[in-house]
């Protein structure tokens, strides 16, 4: 079969296979980063328990590997009456790990904010919540935008694990398309240069969009 | 002559301690409507700590602090109190992102609950009053060090407060901007705003000063009328103190 063959045989599937990767990754990415921020703001502003707490979940998921994860969700749960479809438990455990590592990324954004920006919205009479939604999370989350470009792209490619509980993502498609024509190498270069190709359209858009919401005049380098 | 004086601000041997360092060692001191008084004194004396425990930022180990008839320590409802306390910090602290007219409505949106169209009136006058009405679009980051710090008078003034505390107002600015800041202060104190400002800008403190207060070693050891004393300190460390400031900053005889 020439390469050709191969794309027209294997396009349909493999962008059936797109999507599902597609809605994984935004999935998971949004509810990490929902959780991540969570986590976050627990570790820099919460009372100790709290930090604590936090500090340890994070250090959990970020130390046990992703695939573990992922079956603990989808073969350790039905026992215990949670029964999940693969996509589901595929978001969920990549929520959950993304959300570690997002976490992290956040911490480090808020607490590169001068202190002094904290105290200008306390000493105007804004509450701590205040301060932290109109004075820190706008710039933290300006700052936190080429690291999580970084994370995002990780979670996209990352996804493909999910094709092991079933989830039939462009990973679990392309093994399925390829099992049929035995042209596993030129399959899996097609699934390949797919990720590629959306890497880089992400990537792109993300850049756009940092260079949007820079604040004028403001190096965040200096 | 004793005039009917209403007190603005009146401090209660406050005390201040950072583990073994026992920073304010019982300051107690009163500021009435309209006064501006300067306080000065060595570096590590516990000047900006006396500003930020006045607005609770450091709220002070003992001792009692009130702003006109409400306690502030011990207060449940210091966001309250605060607003009614300007604070203008030496490094300026601007909102990075948001621009200068943004800076100066935020507390009105978020902290008095105006509307945008009224906030930005409002905020737009403040900066008039600053001189700095045509930079309102200006980020922080596209201002000048002197500009900031006028954007974060306006900022202070938007609010409308009962005092305002200036910590070294024009230490980190290029000499050549301490001239513009100062005269906004100026026109604030001659205005009728009430002031207590930490700097060493002697030639501020005899024209604006009602009162300079010399503080060392987390006491006050001296105060009154710039003209007495920087005329005719009464505590030697006082005289010491000063003479070395004019050192620096004040006239000095010619070079012969």
């Amino acid at each position: 079969m020439t390469f050709a063959e191969v794309v027209q045989q294997s396009w349909g599937p493999m962008m059936e296979g797109l999507q599902i990767t597609i809605q994984l990754t935004f999935l998971s990415i949004i509810f990490g980063l929902a959780l991540g921020l969570i986590l976050a703001l627990g570790k820099v502003y919460g009372w100790k328990p709290l930090r604590w707490l936090c500090t340890a979940f994070i250090e959990i998921i970020r130390g046990t590997p992703l695939l573990v994860q992922i079956f603990i969700i989808y073969f350790g749960l039905p026992p215990y009456g949670i029964r999940l479809s693969p996509l589901q438990a595929a978001v969920i455990a990549f929520s959950i790990n993304s959300a570690a590592y997002q976490a992290e990324y956040l911490r480090g954004a808020i607490q590169s904010i001068p202190s002094g920006q904290m105290q200008a919205a306390l000493s105007m009479g804004m509450s701590a919540w205040q301060g932290v939604l109109s004075i820190i999370l706008p710039q933290a989350l300006r700052r936190v935008i080429p690291p999580w470009t970084n994370e995002f792209i990780y979670l996209l490619k990352y996804t493909s694990l999910a094709y092991i509980i079933g989830t039939p993502e462009l990973m679990g498609q392309a093994r399925f398309v390829a099992s049929r024509n035995y042209e596993y190498f030129q399959v899996y270069v097609l699934a390949a240069l797919i990720y590629l190709g959306i890497v880089l359209v992400f990537s792109e858009v993300f850049s756009w969009i940092e260079r949007r919401v820079r604040i004028p005049g403001f190096d965040y380098h200096s | 002559m004793s005039k009917e004086k209403n007190v603005v601000l009146r401090m209660e041997d406050v005390h201040k301690s950072f583990g073994e360092n026992h920073v304010l060692r019982g300051v107690s001191l009163d500021i009435s409507q309209g006064e501006t008084k300067i306080l000065i004194g060595p570096s590590g004396t516990g000047k900006s700590t006396l500003l930020t425990c006045i607005n609770m930022l450091t709220p002070p180990d003992s001792g009692k602090i009130w702003l006109l008839d409400q306690e502030i320590t011990g207060s449940k409802k210091v966001n309250r109190l605060r607003q009614q306390i300007g604070f203008v910090f030496q490094d300026f602290s601007l909102f990075n992102h948001l621009t200068a007219l943004g800076n100066v409505s935020i507390g009105l949106t978020k902290v008095k609950g105006l509307d945008r169209r009224k906030a930005r009136e409002k905020a737009l006058q403040e900066l008039k009053q600053v001189g700095l009405e045509d930079k309102a679009a200006s980020y922080p980051a596209q201002l000048s060090g002197g500009q900031k710090q006028r954007v974060a008078i306006a900022r202070a003034l938007a609010m409308d407060p009962q005092l305002i505390l200036f910590d070294e107002p024009t230490s980190a600015l290029d000499p050549e901007l301490i001239g513009e800041v100062l005269a906004v202060m100026k026109n604030l104190a001659n205005r009728g705003m009430t002031m207590l400002v930490v700097s060493h800008e002697m030639g501020f403190a005899r024209s604006v000063a009602d009162e300079v207060v010399f503080m060392e070693g987390g006491v006050i050891v001296e105060q009154g009328p710039p003209t007495q004393l920087f005329s005719r300190p009464q505590v030697q460390r006082t005289g010491e103190f000063l003479s070395r400031l004019s050192g620096l900053f004040g006239e000095e005889e010619e070079k012969q």
